[in-house]
């Protein structure tokens, strides 16, 4: 853990988002196992500190762009539970109304412009979407969430070396979990840290202990300041793991038990629970709180999913 | 003044769109300083300044990418990729992106985005030659507009920066009007006549998904996109004075939306179809539009339909070679003269 000192509601507030993320997705792969659920999902066990870091510092109308494992960001950036957890149960209750599922999941309400199942396609979106707050002097911040495999599509070039020339407010945040599917990031990449790329584009890089919620955290506030007072784009690289196969049941077997264990003592989580009591000296009976409340908060989004209708429409989606 | 040629009437239908609202942006390559491959934008970053004019790096994906989040978010980006050919290199941009995203988010969001590209053979082999509209008929979410005159030109890129949705836009090169980076180019204009309808300059719009009547006829239905709707009037001019076979042509003006009803009607008044496009045949326009009419218009028909289309190739490079294959006005009226005749003229 890093040694900055975060005072107590910042850090129960980061703690909550992370434990409603956690309990989302292990209550969404009790309900995979156990009866039949529509499509496919990625999950985000494990990478529960990226997502909630970064978003700590971003406003309800800043914006992000996400990936086809997005439930955390989604979670991370305010968006209602129960509106992703009824997507999930292709309801028209949805954030989507049943329209995209686990890999297209939003909610423009809170500045979530979409998950993505094209890797890498919401990098330039999100470079977009900072280009329109730059022109219309609002301030508002840009999030582009993307993983290690999106780093070697052109899009991620294309994108940050615009966003570098129009000085745009956007911040690039790598989730470099090691596998793209099943191959090892240094199998299919050249360098060994992605945000060394920042320097072919001018812009800062840095590489963060993505398991470490208070290093991301500080690496996100430097750049989203940076980007908010108009100097531009930053990398932000964050090592971490996913605790899950790539998708639904995949199991993962490129990779050993024993790497999984030694990445799961660094439970993000847990790390930061202790942090919580040790030196914030947090009541343990709050922190159980927090944990039940979202355990809660997510058995209610699963009945409201399971209460909600089918969608009966979808022609009225195609155009506007 | 009026426009006589498309690539003032594209400039006046931008800079007007940019005067009536503010969220109106342009993006794309060598379109600020340099105005334009084909002059489109020339003068308006005078007008409007960088922030509103942007010249952007040789990054097709980033281009669209960077429409569709500002297209969310607020603005009203018209992105121009400098040959159609080149759109290939933001597909997924625009085809999973752009096309899909309000569906697929269950209609959260507007996509107001413009995606302007010249199409069409002018010399410059495959990778410049193409006419690539078909693609996007295929992608339900994209609008897709192929004017062939300076009037609507205008009014259908009014229309198009005004809609909701993302609308590709296609330019044919030979009828900009002679305008090209080095001055003067190759051009069509000046042997068109007042068929080449002029914008006027003022305020005025083309509504899609009305076709337009380019000429009436009894005998022979003629559906004909961007140049060879001209084509198409210069055969039927010939055909009428040589042989008395009267033409009607028929510019759907934008392929989504398609106006079928106003082909359907022609078809049943003269019952006769033949289709001219500058797209290859498989899968193309001419494809699609003869399916329609098998659908909706078999009883009227008292011959087979003809389509006059790019045969599947590549476009060749050799000038003789791609006249061969671009359809000219004679490949229309043999076309014409089989469906009336059922033989060839030779």
């Amino acid at each position: 853990m890093s040694e900055e000192i975060l005072d107590k509601k910042t850090a129960l507030g980061l703690y909550r988002k992370m434990v409603q993320i956690r309990k989302f997705e292990e209550k969404l792969y009790y309900l995979f196992q156990t009866r039949p659920m529509p499509g496919s999902m990625h999950q985000y066990n494990g990478e529960e500190a990226v997502a909630v870091g970064i978003c700590a510092h971003l406003d309800r109308q800043d914006y992000i762009t996400s990936t086809h494992r997005g439930h955390g960001h989604c979670i991370a950036k305010g968006a209602d539970i129960k509106a992703i957890m009824a997507e999930m149960f292709a309801k028209s209750t949805g954030c989507c109304r049943g329209m995209g599922g686990s890999m297209h999941i939003a909610d423009f309400s809170v500045g979530m412009l979409g998950a993505n199942a094209i890797v890498g396609a919401g990098i330039p979106i999100a470079v977009g979407a900072a280009w329109s707050s730059q022109y219309r002097k609002t301030k508002q911040v840009a999030v582009a969430f993307f993983g290690d495999g999106a780093a070697n599509e052109g899009a991620f070039h294309e994108a940050l070396n615009l966003a570098a020339v129009w000085k745009l407010p956007v911040v690039f945040v790598c989730e470099n979990n090691l596998y793209g599917f099943s191959t090892h990031y240094r199998r299919v990449t050249a360098i060994d840290a992605i945000a060394d790329r920042a320097s072919a584009y001018g812009i800062p890089g840095v590489t963060v202990d993505g398991m470490d919620i208070i290093a991301v955290y500080n690496a996100a506030k430097i750049a989203v300041l940076r980007a908010r007072s108009g100097k531009g784009p930053t990398l932000i690289e964050c090592r971490t793991y996913r605790y899950m196969g790539h998708s639904r049941f995949e199991k993962a077997a490129y990779r050993t038990a024993k790497e999984l264990e030694e990445w799961k003592k660094r439970d993000p989580i847990a790390a930061f629970r202790r942090y919580l009591i040790g030196t914030l000296t947090v009541e343990k009976t709050k922190i159980d709180a927090i944990d039940r409340e979202s355990a809660e908060q997510v058995e209610k989004a699963v009945q409201f999913a399971e209460n909600s209708p089918d969608p009966d429409d979808y022609k009225k989606y195609i155009f506007a | 003044m009026q426009a006589k040629k498309i690539v003032e009437a594209l400039n006046q239908a931008l800079r007007e769109e940019m005067q009536r609202d503010e969220r109106v942006v342009l993006l794309g390559e060598d379109i600020a300083v340099f105005g334009g491959a084909y002059r489109v934008t020339e003068g308006l970053l005078d007008l409007f300044g960088e922030d509103r004019v942007k010249d952007t790096p040789i990054s097709e994906t980033a281009i669209i990418g960077a429409s569709i989040g500002a297209a969310m978010t607020g603005l009203r980006p018209v992105a121009e990729i400098q040959f159609n050919d080149f759109l290939t290199c933001a597909m997924d941009q625009i085809c999973n992106q752009a096309a899909k995203t309000r569906f697929m988010l269950g209609g959260q969001v507007t996509i107001p985005m413009v995606i302007r590209a010249p199409y069409g053979a002018t010399g410059r082999a495959a990778q410049h030659s193409q006419s690539l509209e078909a693609w996007f008929m295929h992608t339900p979410g994209l609008k897709v507009v192929m004017p062939s005159t300076p009037y609507d030109a205008k009014g259908l890129l009014k229309t198009a920066i005004r809609d909701d949705n993302p609308v590709m836009f296609f330019e044919h090169k030979l009828l900009y009007g002679a305008a090209s980076p080095g001055g003067t180019a190759k051009t069509a204009v000046d042997e068109l006549d007042e068929s080449f309808t002029p914008a006027p300059d003022e305020e005025y719009t083309v509504e899609f998904g009305k076709a337009d009547i380019k000429r009436s006829g009894k005998d022979v239905t003629i559906v004909a996109t961007g140049y060879m709707v001209h084509k198409s009037l210069m055969a039927a001019a010939r055909l009428s004075a040589d042989t008395g076979i009267d033409c009607e042509i028929i510019d759907p003006r934008s392929l989504v939306p398609l106006d079928t009803k106003t082909i359907i009607n022609s078809i049943e008044k003269t019952g006769r179809l033949v289709i001219a496009s500058e797209d290859v045949l498989s899968c193309g326009i001419s494809a699609e539009i003869s399916a329609i009419a098998a659908e909706q218009a078999f009883f009227y028909l008292d011959a087979p339909i003809k389509r006059v289309a790019v045969p599947d190739t590549p476009i060749p490079f050799a000038p003789i070679m791609e006249q061969a294959v671009i359809p000219q006005t004679d490949s229309i009226i043999n076309a014409v003269f089989e469906t009336v005749t059922g033989s060839s003229s030779g």
